[in-house]
């Protein structure tokens, strides 16, 4: 495990540089991670990262389909706030581990 | 020396069965791809197009007869005999769609919408909807395409491109 600096506060990362702490994730440490995967947060962006990690602090399994499911966006929007990796790339911008999940 | 890495770009699987775990396997490796930012592209073909057969994509079979690996809950073998009786086979497809369920695995149709919506694209193979007498109505609505064999290749090249037959 490392100590990295995101947005002037040192934070625990695994070697694919996700939090290893949810605790030490704030707004703006979401904000430059997203920026260095050229994703420009917005609200509705906000929305979903709630959503996962409220779901992972009541400890269940982060899939595409439940996000799908949650009301707040469909799975065609989600690709469209999260390119290239809605999951992966959703749960690294909300400071959570990478899920283990295949769907 | 650093090890130069290729990433992969693109999958293209094709499907030619049509029970549960065969088509699962497609609908699976399709949309691992996708969460991943890897294109995917998938052929349905011969009996695999069941998968994408309005009138049979809902009630997918595993096969209960001549599967070694089959076995009761609990893990006790499952006797081939058993899996010829009438109704054990639909009993047995049911419970797998059940437990998949549990794991959040959606339904075939679902699943499908699923890898669409990351930019997946499916498609039906000509030869074999000729030879099962499928016209696209039969089909489900967002296919990509009907497509010839040769089509299919020709959406298939391009560097770090594999291709998967189930």
């Amino acid at each position: 495990m490392a100590q990295v600096e995101i947005a002037n506060k040192m934070v625990d990362v695994n070697d694919e540089g996700y939090l290893t702490n949810p605790e030490q994730w704030d707004k703006e440490i979401a904000a430059t991670i997203a920026a260095e995967l050229n994703i420009e947060l917005t609200d509705k962006h906000f929305e979903v990262i709630d959503y996962l990690r409220e779901k992972y602090a009541a400890d269940e399994t982060l899939t595409i389909r439940k996000v799908g499911k949650s009301g707040i966006v469909d799975i065609k929007g989600l690709y469209k706030l999260f390119p290239g990796g809605p999951l992966k790339f959703g749960t690294k911008i909300a400071g959570l581990p990478k899920p283990v999940s295949c769907v | 020396m650093s090890k130069e890495e290729y990433p992969l770009k693109k999958v293209c699987v094709i499907c030619a069965k049509g029970s549960i775990e065969d088509v699962y396997a497609t609908l699976v490796m399709a949309n691992g791809a996708v969460m991943e930012g890897i294109e995917a592209k998938v052929f349905f073909t011969f009996f695999g197009l069941d998968a994408i057969t309005k009138k049979q994509m809902k009630k997918l079979h595993t096969g209960t007869v001549g599967n070694p690996a089959m076995r009761m809950p609990g893990g006790l073998q499952f006797p081939t005999m058993l899996g010829g009786l009438p109704g054990v086979e639909a009993g047995v497809s049911a419970m797998m769609r059940k437990q998949m369920d549990q794991l959040d695995i959606p339904p075939v149709d679902e699943f499908l919408e699923m890898i669409t919506a990351g930019g997946g694209e499916i498609y039906a193979c000509k030869l074999a909807m000729d030879m099962f007498k499928l016209t696209t109505d039969d089909l489900w609505e967002d296919i990509s395409g009907v497509l010839t064999i040769g089509d299919f290749y020709s959406k298939c090249g391009g560097q770090n491109t594999q291709i998967i037959f189930t």
